[in-house]
């Protein structure tokens, strides 16, 4: 591309706040310490002490804010355009969330405060967790994990003092081939072995290659429903009496409860340990890649194991209302999985979004969110995508739906990739891309009910726009994108020999 | 309608037809019918937003936060001041609403401030690698056992009894799984028991675990204790608090492997516990074996400098159950209020601010020392968190503080039996000498009036 035709933005180039920095500038001013002041030396071993600060950028305030600010910009954002990634659920953050979650008695809420002065925190919590339970149809909830992917270990930790409660020792945990990275990864963190499951064309369990492999050996079976093509494994009961029957634990990866909510609970299918994404569903803002939570609803017979504390609520004795308090004494739990009580800030925003919709509106979400998925997989069926981008599997779908680049790559010499970064130039973030991995050139589309008709539309009529013209110059996607600050970029290079911090 | 979505009648209608069913229920055809939850969620009605913040500034009515008492409570949390510009920043919905940056051409804002934020981590604790963030402290420790147990191929953990109580749990809860044993070293002086923990570490031992300042506020010797580490083959884990590092001498200088920690006190507030983030710093060694997001430079198809995700051929979506680990959340906005708060520092700030706590931090011990009925727990040097023994049942008299509008400290006695009479009282720069003052004029009344009483009480 030429230099005439880089956009500002491009032309500007990257520099960071070390290279802005200039000895003697600052911005902070500090309180005066105010206390008698005695040597440092005096106070701490010298050959403690650290001869001399680290480099830290040297700016005043205007030009960190400047900085910030125009950082900011080289994002792309939900607040800002549609963003259809599979399996992600980027719905809208409410506002209100922020502002609830600022409040004093939230922010500034010291988690070792002694319970008696945190009841408002602690009944915020206990709702959350009443309220979880419910959606999730599982008595018990622990709000603990801080992610998805903790929740993960949480249940795999949580399936191992079961059975060694019961004095069995079991060593493998079925995971289907298509299953999240993190499902795998986290089964080795708990010290079990992946066995693999094969998925059906409908992205379902392998019926037959599932009967197969459990035997009692087998200690948990790990899920999502709607599975990874955005399809109701329809055997779910059949699954869970199959696992049930050989003493295993079934484990449902929560990234797809959007679909469900108010219409169908994990608990109801036999699932006996759930990991909600408190980012995904209730609404919690991804931050560029965190912080979300991933608090789980188990069983009665999973409950004595949950992790410590746990978050309870105690009838008074005397007449008066009931008092909300932390538990440390579960004799049977795992422990803990991180410092104090979780991520308390995402707990404000999820209990503040489920208010906020209440069960009519939580159920309406989900059905939008199908409805969305469904249109938007109609309008695709049309014309040029319903071509070169064919459905997966043609049905009906429920949240997302999965489409394959095949015909598109092999007639038009487009990979899903270049559609993907083609994309960028029309101002929509692309779905997900190459997962899952058992339909060829992957891409997994998730409106969420957030999004309107008119965006569903556009997309749609952009895909159709991008096609037509690769069938005539497919050269323009395959260097995608031209607008964005900055191109494609050397990934390889990146990995080979890496740079990850600024020299000074 | 509900709320946060646009669908009208008319537009439901039409994807409706578009679609080829009469109504959305017939979507939900596909769960097979005994699965179908058939009546409404027992939740309550939605509400408007007033009441939404109605209810919620209720609840929050009923929390004694930091502005309502005079915080002393640490812990491993602290009432820093966070500067008005973190909130401007993170509040920013370009940093605020992005997934991970999975799309590096329109990500190019987030993954330079993971770079930047790196770079800060890397200085802070003197080693040259960074990841961009963890859930949290405690957790972060125990991804280190993780590591250890990769670089090394053992599975036996030492540990100090002066590492964050939260931290020791949480590694013995993630060992169930890594099938490691952990073995736990005394305090002698507020202090790791040196020679009890160089009996500690023998050829079987992955990783030996120390905090600094520990979680009795004491400065440790972590060169020396770590010595019995190196001769062992052992990885130096050291948990240290970043706003000590203006001042102590960085984990990097004292041969530690890998540096980890709860990164609260950098520009995020208390949030009864979260969300913050953990940070995790290590030699070059680790660098593959490292867990989590790492931001990484590079160019672009004409010659443009850029950031990626670096070295992700460790993680899941790649590696899958030979991933080095199953965290894929870096906590990037809190990692982005870290580095905003550190710029806003600075160089000079940032050593300032650790100095201005260890002045008041001595000021506060020695007031404190000096009030009938409290006595150092430890004589070891502190930074900014120190213990004391009360001649009273602590729980009483941090009753009798907060009445008075005062959270004195951290009971120790739930997690150091031996220490029931412990309280840990934290400072940072919001605690003037005025409140320095009062807390020992409460802890003094406190104390006194107890200790009147049980007199009462056995006469």
């Amino acid at each position: 591309m030429s230099p005439e035709t880089e956009t500002p933005m491009q032309r500007e180039r990257a520099q960071t706040i070390y290279e802005k920095s200039k000895a003697g500038r600052r911005a902070a001013v500090l309180p005066e310490a105010g206390v008698p002041e005695r040597p440092l030396a005096e106070l701490i071993p010298s050959n403690l002490l650290r001869s001399e600060p680290p480099r830290l950028p040297e700016i005043a305030e205007p030009e960190i804010v400047r900085h910030y600010n125009r950082l900011s910009r080289r994002n792309f954002d939900l607040d800002t355009g549609f963003y259809p990634l599979g399996s992600c659920t980027m719905k809208h953050n409410p506002r209100l969330n922020e502002r609830v979650a600022a409040l004093p008695g939230h922010a500034r809420l010291h988690p070792a405060q002694d319970p008696k002065r945190a009841q408002g925190a602690l009944e915020l919590m206990w709702l959350l967790q009443e309220s979880l339970s419910e959606i999730c149809g599982l008595p018990h909830v622990s709000l603990q994990p801080s992610a998805g992917s903790h929740g993960e270990l949480a249940g795999l930790l949580l399936t191992r003092a079961y059975h060694a409660d019961r004095g069995e020792e079991r060593t493998k945990v079925l995971a289907p081939d298509t299953s999240h990275g993190t499902n795998p990864a986290s089964v080795t963190m708990a010290g079990y072995e992946v066995v693999k499951v094969a998925t059906n064309e409908r992205g379902g369990v392998e019926m037959d290659d599932l009967r197969a492999k459990v035997d009692d050996d087998v200690a948990c079976l790990m899920l999502t429903n709607p599975n990874t093509l955005g399809l109701f494994d329809e055997n779910i009961a059949e699954i869970a009496s199959l696992i049930h029957a050989a003493g295993g634990t079934l484990y449902y990866d929560g990234a797809n409860l959007n679909a469900v909510m108010g219409h169908s609970r994990p608990g109801d299918m036999g699932f006996d340990i759930v990991h909600v994404n408190l980012h995904k569903s209730f609404s919690q803002p991804h931050g560029g890649g965190g912080p979300g939570a991933g608090p789980i609803a188990v069983s009665d017979r999973i409950e004595p194991f949950l992790p410590r504390p746990q978050v309870v609520r105690r009838e008074s004795s005397n007449g008066g209302g009931p008092s909300f308090d932390l538990d440390h004494e579960r004799p049977k739990s795992i422990g803990r999985l991180r410092g104090f009580q979780g991520n308390f800030g995402v707990f404000v925003r999820s209990y503040a979004y489920i208010l906020s919709l209440g069960a009519d509106g939580l159920a309406e979400a989900s059905e939008t969110a199908v409805l969305n998925a469904n249109y938007l997989k109609a309008r695709l069926a049309q014309g040029r995508a319903g071509q070169r981008l064919p459905i997966a599997f043609n049905r009906h779908c429920m949240h997302e739906f999965v489409l394959s680049g095949k015909p598109m790559k092999k007639e038009l010499g487009l990979a899903t990739l270049d559609l993907a970064k083609r994309l960028l130039d029309f101002g929509f973030h692309p779905p997900t891309v190459y997962f899952p991995l058992l339909v060829e050139e992957a891409l997994m589309v998730e409106p969420t009910e957030t999004e309107t008709k008119e965006s569903l539309d556009a997309f749609a009529d952009v895909i159709e726009q991008i096609l037509a013209e690769a069938e005539s110059d497919p050269e323009i996607a395959k260097s995608a994108p031209y607008t964005t600050p900055v191109r494609r970029l050397d990934e390889v290079k990146a990995t080979r020999r890496p740079v990850v911090r600024q020299p000074l | 309608m509900t709320r946060y979505t646009s669908a009208t009648a008319g537009d439901r209608a039409e994807m409706l037809a578009a679609i080829g069913v009469d109504s959305a229920a017939d979507l939900f055809e596909q769960i097979p019918e005994p699965l179908r939850l058939g009546r409404p969620l027992r939740l309550p009605d939605g509400m408007s937003e007033a009441e939404v913040y109605e209810r919620l500034a209720e609840l929050a009515g009923r929390n004694a936060d930091a502005e309502a008492q005079v915080c002393f409570v640490g812990a491993g949390m602290y009432d820093h001041y966070v500067p008005a510009i973190v909130d401007a920043i993170t509040q920013r919905s370009e940093f605020l609403t992005p997934y991970t940056p999975y799309q590096p051409e329109i990500s190019q804002g987030g993954l330079q401030v993971m770079f930047e934020f790196q770079t800060a981590m890397s200085e802070l604790t003197g080693l040259p690698v960074s990841n961009a963030g963890l859930y949290e402290g405690p957790s972060a420790l125990a991804s280190a056992g993780y590591l250890a147990i990769g670089a090394t191929g053992r599975r036996r953990f030492v540990v100090s009894r002066g590492v964050h109580p939260h931290s020791r749990e949480t590694l013995a809860t993630y060992s169930q799984g890594y099938d490691a044993e952990v073995v736990e070293v005394g305090l002698e002086g507020g202090a790791t028991d040196a020679a009890a923990l160089a009996a500690a570490v023998d050829g079987e031992t992955a990783a030996v675990f120390l905090q600094n300042p520990n979680f009795l506020g004491a400065v440790e010797d972590v060169e020396a204790l770590g010595a019995a580490a190196k001769e062992h083959g052992a990885l130096l884990v050291v948990a240290v608090d970043p706003m000590t590092l203006g001042i102590l001498k960085p984990p990097g200088e004292c041969g530690a492997d890998i540096a980890l920690g709860e990164g609260q006190p950098l520009g995020n507030r208390l949030d009864f516990g979260g969300p913050s983030f953990g940070f995790f710093c290590s030699t070059e060694a680790q660098i593959r074996r490292m867990p989590g997001r790492i931001a990484g430079e590079t160019d672009d198809v004409d010659g443009r400098r850029g950031f990626v995700l670096a070295l992700q051929t460790r993680e899941q979506h790649i590696r899958r159950e030979k991933a080095t680990n199953n965290i894929c959340t870096a906590q990037a906005l809190n990692a982005l209020g870290a580095m905003v708060h550190l710029a806003w520092l600075g160089r000079e700030g940032f050593r300032e601010l650790g100095e201005l706590l260890v002045q008041r931090t001595a000021y506060a011990r020695e007031r404190l020392a000096a009030v009938e009925g409290v006595e150092l727990l430890h004589e070891a040097p502190v930074a900014r968190e120190f213990a004391v023994r009360l001649d009273a049942p602590v729980d009483r008299v941090l009753e009798r503080c907060a009445e008075r509008g005062i959270a004195a400290g951290y009971p120790l006695g739930r997690e150091y039996p031996e220490f029931s009479d412990g309280l840990l009282v934290a400072i940072t720069e919001r605690r003037s000498k005025g409140q320095i003052d009062e807390l020992a004029d409460a802890l003094g009344a406190a104390v006194a009036a107890e200790r009147a009483g049980s007199e009462a009480g056995v006469r």
